[in-house]
């Protein structure tokens, strides 16, 4: 019950907010839906709190028949597990904060802004039933949900070309990674003859050793599904060759991409994963897969993201590297670690990007890091919440990132085989990186003299309380989660609070190796990230030269960077022109041409026969008998050839 | 008689006719005749479809076979009868059509000015054909209303149609009626072979295996024409681009779905061994349609062209469903079916509601309309997701349905056949932004207004059945559970039984 007033309250919100904003005006629609995000966030908090204590036991809310066809079956149901109930409560109460913060963000709003407050509560909608879905196609459901607000908010200032390129991007690139999910869907059904959570999990054991024909080879099915759901896992989390939509995502309003684009729609591959756990564990190739492309991908973004001038897009690049983490501790096998960094993320990576929201608030729109610097003591809340961030970001001891972030790499030390150990080498390096970029933003936006234009200088001020409090609340949950969470979600006990509602085969859990890590191994991770930090430090505070010097010396390198290693030239030449091209190919010379140069010629043929000044009737009904004679004879003898 | 108590199909059959014949009879001048025509157009096709309603809620789901039959001896020396009824397949098709048709006489409302008696009776006309080839159980009768939506469809295009209207209407017939021909030809084999021309019969006949190839293919050549099927569809895109709004409507709505109903009704279940040998041939089509068509799509500059191109591309997921044989895919072929005549009919009337404003659907010619038609913009948006089969919507289910049913046969005709998912996206959403985001440049569009009431009562109805079939689909396909599953079953046996057919066929 609890669980269906987080799931649907957020929808009525969206719907007031739309119908009131016409008539009523945006205060509201602000009102009606945050209201409905704060009982959402109740009833989130508490059903997951009553979950975790044993108070109410995991089940299943069934709602009404959706789609049936044979065999085929599918509910509309909630699933209420440890899982779900996790997820709930974090995205209701993450969505509330940046309800309450969007209310001072979009006062400068030239235009009405009841369609934003529509679209976020919709958006928590969309995620909440998806997180609770009991069914993978219910959960699709989400998905696409999550994929269209995600389009609408990126769009948002519609009268931006950047911003309408950024959506569609968004939309396509995930469309082409949720095409193998769909796969992956259909493939799911035609072995096990069901979609439901609870019947797959139960039917996995016995499906283990069965293969499935592809590419000319037999292999395992298990695998075969596990591989394409983790592509579409790919697509919506944004991983190596699906993240291109994501930093240009950042077109949309700052506290769209807190939302959507950090703390919650892009986590929803990592949270795909860990739903079919028990699946995943029976599929270990599909996992290294997935280690593989996490491990990757942190290092990967984290380059980018010491390249990047744009606060908002250093930032991005700095999910993307983020839930990179997340998916090599799953794919590491380690689904409660990878969940709880999943959960710590969503409350630092919130903070930064409101905290940039701020910055950029407090400079009236300027999101340049080379004309900023100097605003600490200007806006002193946001320069200190800014700071909380950073340190859970970089995983500094007691900070909440500090805990999930040791233990995947714990976790991906202690498991053996050579990719674990790729996970980790990748992930050291990309702490390194983290740190780095941490501070260099730090440094570029708060310290040294301000580089700004004097009339945004003058203009410069802390946002109101609106902002300020939620902003607040959030740096209060990047410090002292991790800590809070930390014996309850991972470590020996994981399973007295996960229940069944994640599997790791007693095998494959890493968390047996873990124990064994000791001495200066087991810190390698802080001492890296004080090294970034230290690093920092030197490159702008104390010798600022160096940054200048290592771009003109490593020119192709600092180029290669800033390019965002090329991806965006290369996808474009070979997708988006390709498709272009081959569109108007196949229009202009397939059908214009070819397929009509024939009927065409016929067609002028009879026009011609029949005079130019038939009138239209009598034309009609003798090109009818006409033809029809014709064809009866020519069709007659033919088949009387044939027969 | 039949569970209605009275001769339920015909008068849903035959009442637009008398509606046209009242139409007929107005007499006065010329500003009372427009007017009373179109009352009287309104108040039949009303009166029709609310008939027709009695079907939805009369009609057993749980009986495969033919119901509301009435059967009267025509001419009985050749073995024809007027014989009517209505299975699980056809029923929904029926209420398709006469729901349609009340939306398009609101559509045409303001916007015909020139001969509007006759623009009427000819809606009228073409609602009994299409009604009638959806309910006749005989096959000649079948045909006749079959061949006789050609006539008022043609008309409506060449009269009340854009500037190339004299090149499309003709095309679009030429096109159509070379394949009826083949279509008819086999109709004369099959009776010549049989002597019956009742389907009903006819269902349980066998046919010797080497006539079924050319019969398919005859079949195939009428109903790739109407579906259509690449690389038979250049006609489509002409004939939308020119027919009048309400016209477009009736041929994605409804007129396309003849070729669909036209497998399913007798390509699967009457000529098995064809239909499983020619199932690669199929297959490969539709996925030719669904990537072929959807690129060019991409290209359109106009955006009737491009819905148009849109229809082939969903046209081929429903060939592509119809020949997986099981259940998943045939009731996936039959809602995308249903779900593209919803959606399809209600982004042209969108295209309508900008064509009547401006009287263009280049795509360039617009820009920015959110700021004065925000309205406007959501519905759009809304038909447009749907059309790309966003889940909650329509499309998604037989999209899906189709995908898991096409899985089951080949992973890659699932995979190819699925890469309409990404095009739509790409097509409707490019277009979408052109029309509606970004600034008004083109001054004609800055005084243009927001739906008016007339409007929001044409498209209301059908974003409900579009989120109705999105949310709660199983309204819609128990209606045909049954009779699908005994086609899925009679093919399973034709198959068994078809092992010596095929062997001969072989030789």
């Amino acid at each position: 019950m609890l669980t269906a007033i987080a799931v649907f309250f957020p929808l009525l919100g969206a719907a007031l907010a739309g119908l009131l904003g016409r008539p009523a005006g945006d205060r509201a629609s602000q009102v009606a839906s945050i209201l409905c995000m704060i009982v959402a966030s109740a009833a989130g908090i508490a059903a997951a709190v009553l979950l975790g204590i044993g108070a109410i036991e995991p089940g299943t809310i069934e709602i009404t028949n959706w789609i049936s066809a044979g065999t085929f079956h599918v509910s509309w149901a909630l699933r209420n597990d440890t899982l779900s109930a996790v997820m709930v409560a974090m995205v209701s109460t993450v969505s509330m904060l940046i309800h309450v913060y969007s209310v001072g963000y979009m006062a400068h709003e030239d235009r009405p802004c009841w369609r934003f407050f529509s679209y976020i509560s919709l958006f928590s909608f969309a995620m909440l039933m998806l997180v609770t879905a009991d069914n993978i196609l219910q959960l699709f459901f989400g998905w696409e949900g999550v994929g269209l607000m995600s389009y609408l908010l990126i769009g948002y200032w519609y009268y931006k070309p950047a911003a309408n390129a950024a959506a569609i991007k968004a939309f396509v690139v995930n469309r082409v990674a949720d095409l193998f999910f769909t796969v992956g869907i259909a493939l799911l059904f035609f072995q096990f003859g069901t979609l439901s959570f609870s019947d797959i999990f139960a039917a996995v054991p016995s499906h283990a050793a069965r293969h499935y024909e592809l590419f000319g080879a037999s292999l395992p099915v298990l695998e075969v599904i596990g591989v394409l759901l983790f592509i579409g896992a790919m697509g919506k989390s944004a991983q190596l060759f699906f993240h291109t939509w994501l930093p240009d995502a950042m077109e949309g309003p700052t506290p769209i991409s807190a939302l959507i684009h950090a703390a919650t729609m892009v986590t929803a591959g990592v949270f795909l994963v860990a739903r079919m756990s028990p699946l995943m564990e029976y599929a270990p190739i599909a996992l290294s897969v997935v280690a593989v492309i996490g491990g990757s991908t942190s290092f990967f973004a984290a380059t980018i993201a010491c390249a990047q001038d744009d606060i908002k897009k250093v930032i991005a690049y700095s999910t993307c590297s983020q839930l990179g983490y997340m998916f090599a501790a799953a794919g590491v096998g380690a689904f409660d670690i990878s969940i709880f960094h999943l959960i710590t993320h969503a409350f630092f990576k919130s903070l930064l990007f409101l905290g940039a929201g701020s910055v950029i608030h407090a400079m009236s729109g300027e999101q340049d890091m080379r004309r900023m610097g100097g605003l600490w003591n200007k806006i002193p809340i946001t320069y200190s919440v800014m700071w909380v961030g950073f340190l859970a970001l970089a995983g500094i001891p007691f900070f909440s990132g500090f805990y999930s972030k040791d233990a995947i790499l714990d976790a991906a030390l202690g498991t053996p085989g050579g990719v674990a150990f790729y996970a980790y080498i990748t992930g050291v390096a990309a702490a390194f990186l983290t740190a780095f970029y941490s501070w260099r933003v730090l440094f570029m936006t708060f310290h040294g003299t301000s580089r700004a234009e004097p009339h945004v200088q003058e203009h410069v001020h802390e946002s109101p309380a609106v902002m300020t409090v939620p902003l607040i609340l959030l740096a209060v949950g990047s410090a002292i989660v991790g800590y809070s969470l930390d014996g309850t979600f991972i470590g020996l006990h994981w399973q007295s609070f996960w229940g069944a509602s994640i599997v790791i085969l007693p095998g494959s859990n890493p968390f047996t190796h873990m124990e064994s890590i000791h001495g200066v191994v087991k810190w390698i991770p802080t001492l890296v990230g004080l090294a970034g930090l230290a690093t920092a430090l030197l490159f702008y505070i104390l010798v600022p030269r160096i940054p200048d010097w290592l771009a003109t010396r490593f020119r192709p390198v600092h180029i290669f960077l800033v390019k965002k290693w090329y991806f965006d030239e290369i996808y474009d030449a070979i997708f988006v022109r390709g498709a272009l091209a081959l569109a108007r190919l196949l229009w202009k010379v397939g059908d214009v041409a070819v397929i009509d140069g024939v009927p065409n010629g016929i067609a002028t043929l009879t026009t011609d026969s029949s005079g130019e000044v038939v009138k239209l009737q009598t034309g009609s009904v003798a090109q009818y008998a006409f033809a029809m004679v014709l064809g009866v004879v020519i069709l007659v003898a033919v088949f009387l050839l044939f027969r | 008689m039949n569970a209605a108590g009275f001769p339920i199909l015909s008068l849903v059959t035959w009442l637009p006719l008398v509606g046209g014949a009242i139409i007929l009879s107005i007499r006065g001048d010329a500003e009372a005749v427009a007017r009373n025509a179109r009352w009287a157009a309104l108040w039949t096709s009303l009166i029709v479809f609310g008939l027709s309603l009695v079907l939805w809620v009369k009609f057993n789901p749980s009986d495969p076979g033919f119901q509301f039959v009435e059967n009267v001896p025509w001419m009985p020396e050749y073995g024809l009868t007027y014989h009517l009824g209505v299975d699980g397949i056809s029923v929904l098709f029926v209420l398709l059509s006469t729901a349609l048709t009340p939306i398009c006489v609101l559509a045409s409302w303001e916007i015909i000015k020139y001969q509007v008696r006759e623009y009427m009776l000819a809606f009228l006309i073409l609602e009994t054909m299409m009604v009638g080839t959806f309910c006749s159980l005989d096959f000649i009768i079948f045909y006749m209303f079959f061949e006789g939506t050609l006539i008022p469809m043609y008309l409506i295009i060449g009269v009340w149609g854009g500037p190339r209207r004299i090149y499309s209407a003709f095309k679009f017939f030429l096109f159509t009626l070379a394949g009826s021909v083949l279509l008819l030809l086999a109709i004369l084999a099959v009776w010549y072979q049989t002597g019956t021309m009742d389907i009903a019969t006819l269902l349980h006949t066998k046919l010797p295996a080497s006539m079924q190839i050319w019969l398919f293919l005859a079949f195939l050549a009428s109903f790739a024409v109407k579906l259509p099927m690449w690389p038979v569809h250049t006609w489509l895109p002409d004939a939308h681009v020119e027919a009048p709004t309400a016209g477009s409507v009736m041929l994605a709505g409804v007129l396309l779905k003849f070729g669909g109903y036209g497998f399913l009704r007798f390509s699967v279940p009457l000529l098995p061994v064809a239909s499983a040998t020619l199932a690669p041939l199929m297959f490969a089509l539709g996925v030719m349609a669904v990537i072929y068509t959807s690129f060019v799509a991409l290209a359109q500059d106009d955006m009737k062209k491009l819905i148009a191109y849109s229809s082939v591309a969903h046209m081929g997921l429903v060939t592509i469903g119809t020949f997986t044989f099981n259940e998943q895919g045939l009731q996936g072929a039959m809602f995308q079916m249903l779900s593209h005549g919803v959606v399809s009919a209600a982004l042209f009337l969108c295209v309508g509601v900008v064509y009547d404003r401006l009287h263009t659907h280049e795509i360039d010619r617009f820009g920015g309309l959110i700021d004065r038609m925000p309205f406007y913009a959501l519905i759009l948006m809304f038909f447009s997701l749907a059309s790309v089969g966003l889940p909650g919507t329509s499309g998604f289910v037989g999209e899906i349905l189709v995908m898991i049913g096409a899985l089951q046969v080949n992973f890659w005709l699932a995979l190819l056949g699925g890469t309409g998912m990404i095009l739509s996206v790409g097509y409707m959403l490019y277009m979408y932004r052109r029309v509606i985001f970004g600034t008004i440049v083109h001054a004609e569009l800055k005084n243009f207004l927001d739906l008016s009431p007339r409007e929001v009562a044409v498209f209301a109805p059908l974003v409900v059945l579009t989120l109705w079939m999105g949310i709660y689909p199983s309204s819609f396909t128990s209606f045909w559970a049954a009779s699908i599953g005994q086609i899925v079953q009679n093919h399973q046996m034709a198959m068994l039984h078809g092992v010596h057919l095929a062997g001969m066929l072989a030789r």
